[in-house]
């Protein structure tokens, strides 16, 4: 081959790189809590303050752990496809992130309530411990409590239909 | 005027080649500037809102706080460290750290604690691993390819232009170029 190509072959590998890199969504963050029991909270929820709930109660359940808020405008893009989960038998239980009671109480009634409980986290200190950086976050996790799924950012009809509901029936079935 | 063209191309070129020289004093007088103004007392930091800041309170946690802070990445505004950004998280983050730091753990665990739930990416400096090999050493291998490219290609110019060099010019062909030189066209000979 002629030499005087090589420039045109190394611009070509440059532009195949760029390329790919123009694919990827750098806000997606690789979690390493995949596989990793999920961080233990007992946090008051939202409807009762009194009433304390903690990642132990739903041991035997695969279920969902949505971290929402009243503030989020993509948390209200990405309630229906909560809502539809909800309705289709999977527990979701939210995770109420740095909000004020009031304002997310009224979002609830406002937008429908789709969670079986929503605990409170008005600090932001269990999405600390959660790795949250963006709501909404949804993480799946397994009977023993194990996170086995983590999506940042709305949930789309796409990751829902290929990826969530077949892991859920796998993980419910195991 | 076609005969300017030459002589201007040839200035531009001196221009050129005289401008990083230039360019390089220039350099040299501002970091002198520099070092002057760092040797300077430092004016009172002025307190900006979530910015972190030395605190009156306990200057050697602060420094700690800064130090570990400016090695994590705030993932909301993913250029910026923990140290420098507004985002809420981030603030959130150095309380933490803050908390942390206080409470007797060390830098070490803090930063393993941030790693453990955002992972190595929250690092500006990822550990040595096969999946950031390229990222620690990629720019210092591309650097000697292209140092290694840059060095063979002017080797082979030199031996192909010694090879193509003209043999100098012979009596007849010097009389000629005088008389050009002279403008005289008689006395030019063959051509």
């Amino acid at each position: 081959m002629n030499r005087a190509w090589l420039p045109l072959v190394g611009f070509g590998v440059l532009v195949a790189f760029l390329g790919i890199g123009l694919t990827l969504n750098p806000r997606e963050v690789p979690s390493p809590l995949i596989g990793k029991p999920a961080p233990a909270f007992t946090l008051p929820t939202l409807a009762e303050p009194d009433r304390q709930f903690s990642v132990d109660d739903a041991k035997g359940k695969v279920w969902l752990l949505n971290v929402w808020a009243s503030w989020c405008t993509p948390c209200l893009e990405e309630h229906p496809i909560i809502e539809a989960l909800s309705k289709k038998g999977i527990p979701v239980y939210g995770l109420n992130y740095k909000d004020k009671e009031a304002a997310a109480t009224a979002w609830l009634k406002r937008n429908g309530d789709p969670y079986l409980l929503s605990v409170v986290d008005p600090t932001g200190r269990v999405g600390i411990d959660y790795g949250v950086y963006g709501t909404p976050e949804t993480y799946l996790i397994d009977k023993q409590g194990v996170i086995r799924f983590k999506h940042v950012g709305p949930l789309s009809p796409q990751v829902v239909e290929r990826t969530l509901l077949p892991l859920i029936e796998k993980l419910r079935a195991s | 005027m076609a005969e300017q063209g030459p002589t201007r191309m040839a200035a531009m070129l001196s221009a050129l080649l005289r401008a990083p020289l230039r360019a390089l004093v220039l350099a040299a007088g501002l970091s002198a500037a520099t070092i002057a103004i760092a040797q300077a007392p430092a004016p009172d930091a002025t307190p900006i809102a979530g910015i972190a800041r030395p605190n009156a309170q306990d200057p050697a946690l602060e420094k700690r706080v800064i130090a570990v802070t400016k090695e994590l990445r705030c993932l909301v505004c993913q250029n910026e460290s923990i140290a420098d950004s507004h985002a809420p998280l981030a603030v959130d983050m150095r309380n933490e750290i803050r908390a942390q730091l206080d409470s007797g753990m060390s830098d070490r665990q803090v930063l393993d604690f941030m790693v453990a739930r955002y992972g190595n990416f929250v690092r500006f400096r990822p550990p040595l691993d096969w999946t950031t090999i390229a990222l620690w050493f990629g720019p210092a291998l591309l650097m000697v390819i292209g140092l290694g490219a840059l060095v063979t290609q002017l080797r082979q110019r030199r031996t192909l232009a010694a090879a193509r060099s003209v043999p100098a010019l012979s009596d007849t062909e010097r009389a000629a170029l005088a008389a050009l030189a002279a403008g005289d066209e008689d006395k030019m000979g063959n051509r």
